[in-house]
């Protein structure tokens, strides 16, 4: 099994290859963030026939012929709001190419905003208050989805499976506890399994990708890094590798900062299918870029699903402009100091100033004030459009008003939409799936 | 000796929860890592930008701790105004830490 997407806007070509050289059964597109599939609901209330990835598509053409030709199936959550209408254009696309005999699949049933509103006394995990605080601005609400859906539609022999929100490791679990007929209570091996989606579910980053430095962590051909695959058996054990030839590296470095990547307990790693137990987890070198990981187990999981709500929480704006050369850093501050007052002036008290290259990430407030160019940042969130485009407007009129040899000024004013969480049980919540025989 | 020199660091984020792994380059180092980079160790080094409190999970056969700081994103991703809203910047930051 093989990963095609780490993110929903990642590189199409490691998949290809994956797909051409890589003796694959499955591989999965893991392209769903947070945030994503609310913006997908609100470009679905606009148009019907939208909401699903925008690069389905492109991935489509170049994918489906290859599905076809190496006996490939394909499981992806590049439905977002819209898997049905993701599944009829990646329809279309197949017959464009001529291909026949493939049975696709659309899996929903995570929207699950009905429910909220009706329930708004849930509280909101991150924060403690009633989910009534934001229930006149919710956009979407979805479930995150296990495996069930998915093995259902294998079993009823679908090649290309498109999703809504299911989580992430369950896009690769499913194909396991299908091929292998693992129960839904065997927890150690739903647990194996889900480490296998773990380390996989990012795609590059398994291969050396958010890991390389020039130092004691250097990577070769990072340019042309590889995309993982996994060979498992009905133990749920087995290795990592890549293609042999691309670029990047696996080794138990890489292993280990992927294991541990955004799992907070690692004994208690919460998914809809198990609690998966990594506190064990090891790794062996088995070859170049041959990696073994054992260990792993899993526990029941809970009775609720995690849902993710997105909702309308006011606008976002931004300005930056450069000085550079002797005391740069001082003009910047002035500069900064000027915006400061206006926006005072202007009613507007809530708002970030940053000076990129001193301290816009550090988290010391203690940069290197030794440089030769430094960039103001004016950002804030507003209640209103208008005043989010007046952070931008003040920055930029920083150019004729402003500290001497301000350039480069660049303004953004965007919608937020943030994503909270609420717990909903599991109970009356039943995933859906339609079919399409080409 | 700053922690760069014998472990490497990966951050990611959940909501408004930040995650740092530290992993150590060599096994031998595991055990004075452990003793010296505590929670309450952490939670000062990030002391202005975490406001709750830093759990520390250990995996001794990897040479690996994993840090949890609560309350560290300015709200998280989605809502944040910080230039890396992820705070993924952190990793390197913690590395920078005089063991």
């Amino acid at each position: 099994m093989g990963v095609g997407a780490g993110y929903g806007g990642d590189r199409l070509e490691p998949a290809l290859l994956l797909m051409q050289e890589g003796e694959l059964d499955y591989i999965a597109f893991e392209c769903l963030a947070e945030r994503t599939i609310a913006l997908a609901q609100k470009e679905k209330q606009r148009n019907p026939e939208k909401g699903y990835n925008h690069l389905l598509e492109y991935r489509m053409e170049k994918v489906l012929p290859l599905a076809s030709k190496h006996k490939i199936k394909v499981i992806t959550n590049m439905g977002a709001a819209n898997p049905i209408q993701a599944m009829k254009v990646t329809g279309e696309i197949a017959k464009k190419l001529g291909i026949s005999g493939l049975k696709i699949a659309a899996v929903y049933g995570d929207d699950v905003l009905h429910i909220l509103n009706e329930n708004t006394h849930l509280n909101i995990l991150e924060n403690g208050e009633p989910l009534s605080s934001i229930s006149n601005k919710m956009i979407s609400a979805n479930a995150y989805l296990g495996t069930a859906g998915i093995v259902e539609a294998l079993n009823n022999g679908a090649d290309i499976i498109i999703t809504g929100r299911v989580a992430d490791p369950s896009l690769f679990l499913a194909p396991m506890i299908y091929e292998f007929g693992w129960e839904m209570d065997d927890y150690a091996k739903l647990g194996k399994g889900t480490l296998v989606g773990h380390l996989l579910e990012c795609a590059g980053q398994i291969c050396g990708g958010y890991f390389a430095d020039l130092q004691q962590k250097q990577v070769p051909n990072l340019w042309d890094i590889g995309f993982p695959f996994a060979e498992v058996d009905e133990n749920g054990e087995g290795y990592i590798s890549k293609v042999k030839g691309t670029g990047g590296l696996i080794n138990r470095a890489t292993c280990t900062e992927q294991l541990l990547y955004e799992i907070h307990d690692p004994a208690q790693y919460l998914t809809p299918d198990c609690v998966a137990d990594f506190s064990k987890v090891d790794f062996e070198l088995l070859g170049p870029d041959k990696v073994k990981f054992e260990n792993a187990s899993g526990a029941a999981p809970t009775d609720l699903y995690k849902v993710s709500v997105g909702y309308a929480n006011g606008f976002y704006g931004e300005g930056q402009i450069s000085y550079g050369g002797n005391d740069c850093v001082n003009r910047a501050k002035l500069a900064g100091e000027i915006v400061k007052e206006r926006l005072k002036h202007l009613n507007c008290v809530d708002f970030r100033i940053d000076l990129i290259g001193l301290n816009s990430i550090n988290p010391f407030q203690t940069g290197n004030q030794d440089i030769s160019e430094v960039r103001l940042r004016v950002s804030a969130r507003t209640d209103t459009f208008a005043m989010a485009q007046l952070i931008g407007q003040e920055v930029e009129t920083l150019y004729t008003n402003g500290p001497a040899g301000g350039g480069g000024a660049t303004k953004q004013t965007e919608e937020v939409i943030s994503v909270l969480s609420v717990l909903l049980p599991k109970l009356g919540i039943q995933h859906q799936i339609e079919y399409l025989n080409l | 000796m700053k922690l760069l020199e014998i472990a490497h660091a990966r951050s990611g984020d959940k909501g408004n929860i930040s995650n740092i792994s530290l992993i150590v380059y060599d096994q031998s180092n595991f055990q004075m890592i452990k003793e010296n980079v505590t929670e309450k160790k952490v939670k000062d080094w990030f002391k202005d930008i975490v406001l709750g409190e830093v759990k520390r999970y250990e995996l001794p056969q990897l040479g690996a701790l994993n840090f949890v700081l609560y309350d560290a994103l300015d709200g998280g991703v989605t809502s944040s105004t910080l230039l890396d809203k992820h705070r993924k910047s952190l990793s390197s930051f913690l590395l920078e830490m005089e063991v």
